[in-house]
C-alpha cells in the first residue's frame, strides 16, 4: 500500500523538480528514491510474514490487498523501472528538456502495474490497467514528427481502448452476477455455483480483454506493429514491465475469482497457449527487423506463461520467476539494441554485424540475453521453462509440453540469426563508445539473470 | 408503488447494453475516420455504464453507481491522450484517414 502511495509521490516530485529547474538531479533522485521503495517494499514484505501463512492485508475497504504474489510482484516491477530509468537519459539525449516527462510518465506506469498485482477489489484492478494502458499509449506516440512513432501510438491506443471497453463490460456483467465488484465477495458467489449465466460471458469477455494486453494470438495483430514504430525505449518498457504486469494481473484475477477453473476455459486457454508460441515463433523466423523479432518473441513468451492456467494454486511462484527472468533478459537485449541502433535510426538486424569483434563485452551480453529466453542452461530461461514443463507434466497435460518444447527449440532459430550476425558477419559501421548507463544496466541485468539462475530458491521461495 | 425496473425486467437493460456496445464495434471496425473512430469507442464505454447503472438499481447497491464515475473519468483522460496523437498525425499528414498509416508492416 504505501509502495504505490510512494511512487505516486515520487512522479509528482519529477513534474515539481523540473518546474524549479533540477533537470540534472530527476534521474538520479528518482533512483534513489526508487530504491528506497524498493527498501518500503521489502518491509512490507516482512511485515506479511509475520503473519499467519496465506493471510493477507487488506487496506481501504479491501481496495487493495497486499499478499505475497503481489508484494512480490510490485519489488520485480521497480526493479525494471530503476532499469529503465537509467536508460531514459541516454535514450532521450536530443530531447533533454522533456525528460522530467518520460521519468514521471513511466513512474506512473509503475503505480499502474503494482495496482494491477495488488487489488482486492475490480475497480482498482481496472484504474490499474488503465493508468498503465493510458501511460503506454503516450509514451508509444512521443515522438511527435516521427510518423512511424504516430502511427503506433494510434494503433495501440484504438487497439488499447477496443480491449478496454471489452474489459469494461466483462466487469459490468460479472458486477451484475454477483452484486459486488470485490473479489473474495465474488469468490464467495462463484463457487456456490449459482451465479446466472452473465457470470461466465463476463469472465469470457475480461480474458479477451486480458489476452489482448499481453499480445496473446488471436489478439496479437497490434503487438508487432506497436513494437517496431514506438520509441525503443518504449519498446523495451511494453515488452517487459507492461506485458509481465498484465500477465500477473490476469493470473491473480482468474486465481482470486474462480478457484476451481472449469474444464472449458483450460481447453480454451491450452489452444490460446499453443497458437501464440507457433505462430508467435514461425513468425518470428523470417523478421529482419530486431524490434519485430523481439515483438514476436514475446506473443511465444505469452503463450509459455498462460500455461501456468493449468493449476492456478500452485503456479504462483513458477509464474513470478519466469516472469523475471524473461523480463530481466529483456531488459539486458534492449540496452545492447539501444547501443547499436540508437542512431541508425532502424533496428535492423545488419546493424548488429561484427559487434563480436567491435565491441565483445555487449555482444555477450546480447547472446547471453537471448540464449536465456530460448532457454539455454546456466542462464535462467532455462530454469524457468524446466519448472513450468515440470509442474504442467505434473497436472498431466503432455501434448502442450510436447508444442512447448518443440517452440523452445524453433525460437533458437531465430535468436541465432542475430547471435551469427554480431560473430560471424564484418562490422559495417566504425566502433562507437558505450554510454555509461547502456553498459551498467545490460551487465547488471545479465549478473542478475545468471544469479537467479544459479539460486533458483530466491525467487521461487518468495511466494 | 412498482419500480420501474421490474417493470421493464433487468434483461431489456442487457440487450439494450448489448446492442449499443455491438453499434460502438461496428463503428470502430468499419469506419475509417478516426474522429468517428474514438465516437465508437464513447459509445461502447457508455453502453458499459449504462449496463452498471441498470445492475446498481437491480442490486439496490450504490457501488456501481461509483464506478461509474471510476469509468468515466479514465474515458475522458483516454480520449485527451487519443485527440493529442491524432493533432501530431494531422500535423505530419494534413488529413485523419486511418488508411494512411500503413508504414509498419512486414
Amino acid at each position: 500500500m504505501n509502495t504505490l502511495i510512494a511512487i505516486a509521490g515520487l512522479g509528482i516530485i519529477c513534474l515539481i523538480a523540473e518546474i524549479f529547474n533540477l533537470r540534472k538531479a530527476i534521474v538520479p533522485v528518482t533512483i534513489i528514491g526508487l530504491l528506497a521503495v524498493l527498501g518500503l517494499n521489502v518491509a512490507e514484505y516482512n511485515e506479511l510474514t509475520q503473519l499467519a501463512p496465506g493471510s493477507k492485508r487488506a487496506f481501504y475497504n479491501n481496495m487493495v490487498v497486499s499478499d505475497f504474489y503481489g508484494v512480490a510482484f510490485s519489488g520485480l516491477f521497480i526493479v525494471l523501472t530503476i532499469f529503465l530509468v537509467a536508460l531514459s537519459p541516454d535514450f532521450h539525449k536530443e530531447r533533454k528538456a522533456k525528460l522530467s516527462d518520460f521519468v514521471a510518465i513511466k513512474l506512473f506506469l509503475l503505480a499502474g502495474a503494482i495496482a494491477m498485482v495488488s487489488f482486492g477489489n475490480l475497480a482498482m484492478f481496472f484504474l490499474g490497467i488503465e493508468v498503465l494502458s493510458i501511460a503506454l499509449y503516450v509514451l508509444a506516440a512521443s515522438e511527435p514528427k516521427n510518423i512511424k512513432s504516430n502511427e503506433a501510438g494510434m494503433k495501440y491506443f484504438l487497439m488499447g481502448a477496443f480491449a478496454s471497453g471489452i474489459l469494461l463490460f466483462g466487469i459490468a456483467l460479472i458486477y451484475g452476477a454477483t452484486g459486488s465488484f470485490d473479489t473474495s465477495a465474488i469468490f464467495d458467489v462463484a463457487i456456490t455455483g449459482n451465479e446466472p449465466e452473465w457470470f461466465f460471458i463476463g469472465i469470457v469477455m475480461l480474458t479477451v480483454g486480458l489476452l489482448f494486453k499481453i499480445a496473446a494470438v488471436p489478439f496479437h495483430f497490434w503487438a508487432p506493429d506497436v513494437y517496431e514504430g514506438s520509441p525503443a525505449l518504449t519498446t523495451a518498457t511494453m515488452s517487459t514491465l507492461a506485458k509481465i504486469a498484465a500477465m500477473a494481473a490476469f493470473f491473480k484475477l482468474m486465481r482470486s475469482m474462480n478457484y476451481q477453473v472449469p474444464g472449458s476455459y483450460i481447453t480454451i486457454i491450452s489452444i490460446v497457449a499453443i497458437l501464440s508460441m507457433t505462430i508467435g515463433n514461425l513468425t518470428a523466423l523470417k523478421q529482419t527487423n530486431v524490434k519485430r523479432m523481439l515483438a514476436f518473441s514475446g506473443i511465444s513468451h505469452a503463450g509459455f506463461m498462460l500455461m501456468v492456467f493449468f493449476n492456478p494454486p500452485a503456479m504462483g511462484d513458477i509464474l513470478f520467476y519466469y516472469a523475471a527472468a524473461y523480463a530481466i533478459a529483456g531488459i539486458a537485449a534492449f540496452a545492447v539494441v539501444l547501443y547499436v541502433c540508437g542512431n541508425k535510426g532502424n533496428e535492423e538486424i545488419h546493424n548488429f554485424n561484427g559487434l563480436g569483434k567491435n565491441n565483445p563485452l555487449m555482444a555477450a551480453v546480447l547472446t547471453c540475453a537471448l540464449l536465456s529466453m530460448g532457454g539455454i542452461p546456466i542462464l535462467s530461461g532455462f530454469f524457468a521453462k524446466f519448472f513450468l514443463f515440470n509442474e504442467v507434466l505434473h497436472t498431466g497435460h503432455i501434448a502442450i509440453v510436447i508444442v512447448a518444447v518443440i517452440n523452445s527449440i524453433i525460437s533458437i532459430g531465430y535468436y541465432f540469426k542475430l547471435i551469427l550476425a554480431m560473430y560471424t558477419q564484418d562490422a559495417t559501421g566504425e566502433k562507437q563508445p558505450v554510454p555509461i548507463m547502456y553498459g551498467a544496466v545490460a551487465v547488471i541485468s545479465i549478473l542478475i539473470n545468471i544469479a537467479i539462475g544459479l539460486y533458483p530458491s530466491v525467487l521461487l521461495d518468495l511466494l | 408503488m412498482e419500480n420501474i425496473l421490474q417493470q421493464i425486467g433487468i434483461e431489456n437493460y442487457i440487450y439494450l447494453s448489448a446492442l449499443l456496445f455491438c453499434v460502438g464495434i461496428f463503428g470502430v471496425l468499419y469506419r475509417r475516420n478516426a474522429i468517428v473512430m474514438f465516437m465508437s469507442i464513447e459509445i461502447m464505454l457508455n453502453a458499459v455504464n449504462l449496463l452498471l447503472v441498470a445492475f446498481s438499481t437491480y442490486h439496490q447497491d450504490a457501488e456501481g453507481q461509483v464506478f461509474v464515475f471510476f469509468s468515466m473519468a479514465v474515458a475522458a483522460a483516454e480520449v485527451a491522450v487519443g485527440l493529442a496523437i491524432l493533432v501530431a498525425i494531422y500535423r505530419n499528414l494534413n488529413n485523419i484517414d486511418i488508411d494512411n498509416l500503413k508504414k509498419l508492416k512486414g
